[in-house]
């Protein structure tokens, strides 16, 4: 018994996965069981894919010790470029092929910077945020192009599942989310990721090419940024070039809420999903609940200091714990 | 006399103003434990650095079982049975000791281009038995290295090496911030690699403890060799005056 208490104290997520618990049961006490129906639940699983995707990639690269503050600018400009391509008449799947490869490029640019000049990746990245959001703007020219009318919605957008619960972007998420997590738990490049932000000089020493797993993090995290914004797009119907902003920092926010370290080595994608769920249910919860919404970054802010002391502190009870594991 | 395992000639190293190896030759023989001495700068660890993988020369050539060698990387230094024990631990502390067991040769089921799903059962039974060949007590192969002494870690780190069958064994300081007892087990394990067929190369300012479990013992300064003489013939005294 103690010994299993032990392990899961040891757990980066669980403190994440218990506040969100507490918070669910509270707002849908606050909010006189309007929460958890099937109406709210459809908004929420609505939105969840689009920081959700961005989480991901975000929690992979902080758990391989690097850090992107472009993702929010990716997001809007990989759905810009997909549409000033598809104005153009490029049809939509040539038009997404080379929205991801723009956001691949501006992921490997991320990294090689950071990796050959040894640069801080919070510098290369603030640069690329200016950057790709200017991009955005300027292709797009001012005025956001119409889209065309025969977008694949039913691959992305749609009302599916039992109820109509959820849109097809959540079966995205779902089934990304899963791979992604497989990758991190299972395969020999997600040891070679938590190897390369764990300890760098050990992975170098081991033979690990920690150069191409860094700069393959920046590019798999771009890339998921700008599938999220291409989500919402479609969802709004209109590429606003103003899509994701601060939304960088709310993905940071929800993969340290899930445990992962910012310094590398520590975290799973669970706890970042977990980290994203929480910041949209407390986005939906505190306007449910009639409170003002003007506290919703009061909260986002109180939960991530929260969690990594919680977590701090789960850890060296956990430590203190004289069993053997 | 045998050909030696490992043949350097003629090195040199320089790091922007310093000329850190002066053109150093040196063979090594099968199954010789060979002590590494000299004070701090004294070039040894950039000697060894090179035979690792971590560090390229500027000039010179390696040889190994009489074949000119070009180690590019510590990956191509594996591939050639050297492993080396490194002074800040070649082990990542928030992974597991199963998982770091594998770092970079991790067993897969099936892969793609390189890339595949782990073995898990496999990593965990072969790091337990890995761990048990080197006489040493460890709890479950999930237990995270941070959670180690230093002396488990370098225990593992051992158990690493033995695991990929090295032939040519370094050891970077492996008895720093040792305790007494965890000192005098990797000592004992050195002196045990020669009835493994296993070469050495034990790297070391504690002289008492390189005179314990090496045959041979080769002093550097400067960036040069300036003993080289078995343990026999020469002594602590002897060593600590060219140095």
């Amino acid at each position: 018994m103690k010994r299993v208490l032990k392990i899961y104290m040891e757990k980066p997520e669980l403190a994440a996965l218990v506040l969100l618990t507490g918070l669910i049961i509270l707002f849908q006490f606050l909010s006189d069981g309007v929460f958890l129906n099937a109406n709210n639940l459809r908004g929420i699983l609505g939105i969840l894919p689009e920081i959700g995707l961005m989480v991901i990639g975000v929690t992979i690269l902080m758990i391989a010790g690097e850090f992107d503050l472009s993702v929010g600018s990716v997001f809007a400009l990989m759905p810009m470029t997909m549409a000033v391509l598809m104005a153009d008449g490029t049809p939509f799947i040539l038009a997404f092929m080379l929205g991801l490869a723009f956001a691949a490029l501006v992921g490997f640019v991320n990294g090689y910077l950071t990796v050959k000049f040894s640069i801080p990746s919070f510098i290369t990245t603030l640069g690329m945020l200016f950057i790709a959001r200017s991009l955005t703007i300027v292709i797009s020219g001012g005025f956001p192009p119409l889209l065309p009318n025969d977008l694949p919605n039913w691959l992305f957008t749609v009302f599916v599942g039992p109820g109509q619960l959820f849109r097809m972007s959540f079966i995205w998420f779902v089934l990304i989310a899963i791979a992604a997590s497989l990758m991190m738990s299972r395969t020999n490049i997600g040891n070679w990721i938590k190897a390369t932000g764990g300890f760098l000089p050990a992975a170098d020493a081991m033979g690990i090419p920690t150069a191409k797993v860094k700069i393959a993090a920046f590019m798999l995290c771009s890339m998921l940024a700008g599938f999220a914004g291409m989500l919402q797009v479609l969802r709004l119907g209109s590429p606003l070039p103003s899509i994701g902003e601060g939304w960088e920092l709310q993905a940071v926010a929800a993969a340290v809420i899930g445990g992962t370290a910012l310094n590398g080595g520590v975290g799973a994608v669970v706890g970042g999903i977990i980290g994203a769920i929480l910041i949209r249910v407390i986005d939906n919860g505190l306007v449910l609940s009639q409170i003002d919404s003007n506290w919703f970054k009061f909260a986002i802010g109180f939960l991530t200091i929260f969690a990594v002391v919680a977590n701090s502190w789960l850890r060296k009870r956990a430590k203190s714990m004289k069993v053997e594991t | 006399m045998t050909n030696p395992i490992i043949s350097i000639k003629n090195m040199h190293k320089w790091y922007s103003g310093v000329h850190a190896l002066r053109g150093v030759s040196l063979d090594i023989q099968p199954n010789e434990a060979l002590g590494l001495i000299g004070d701090n700068g004294a070039g040894k660890s950039t000697l060894i650095n090179i035979l690792s993988g971590a560090q390229l020369a500027d000039e010179g050539e390696i040889m190994i079982d009489g074949e000119l060698v070009n180690i590019r990387n510590p990956r191509a230094a594996m591939d050639l049975g050297i492993e080396t024990i490194y002074q800040y631990n070649s082990m990542v502390p928030t992974m597991s000791i199963a998982r770091n067991m594998f770092i970079g040769r991790e067993p897969l089921k099936s892969s793609f281009f390189g890339i595949g799903i782990m073995d898990q059962q496999k990593m965990r039974e072969d790091s337990v038995k890995a761990i048990a060949d080197v006489d040493l007590h460890l709890r479950s192969p999930d237990a995270l290295v941070g959670e180690l002494s230093g002396g488990q870690r370098q225990g593992v780190a051992i158990a690493r090496a033995m695991h990929f069958r090295s032939r040519v064994m370094i050891l970077d300081e492996p008895t720093n911030h040792l305790s007494v007892k965890e000192t005098a087990k990797v000592i004992g394990f050195v002196q045990s690699l020669k009835q493994q067929n296993v070469t050495s190369i034990f790297i070391s300012h504690n002289m008492h403890h390189v005179f314990e479990c090496c045959d041979r013992v080769v002093a550097m300064a400067r960036g040069e060799i300036v003993l080289d003489k078995p343990i026999g013939e020469t002594s602590i005294d002897e060593v600590h005056e060219v140095l």
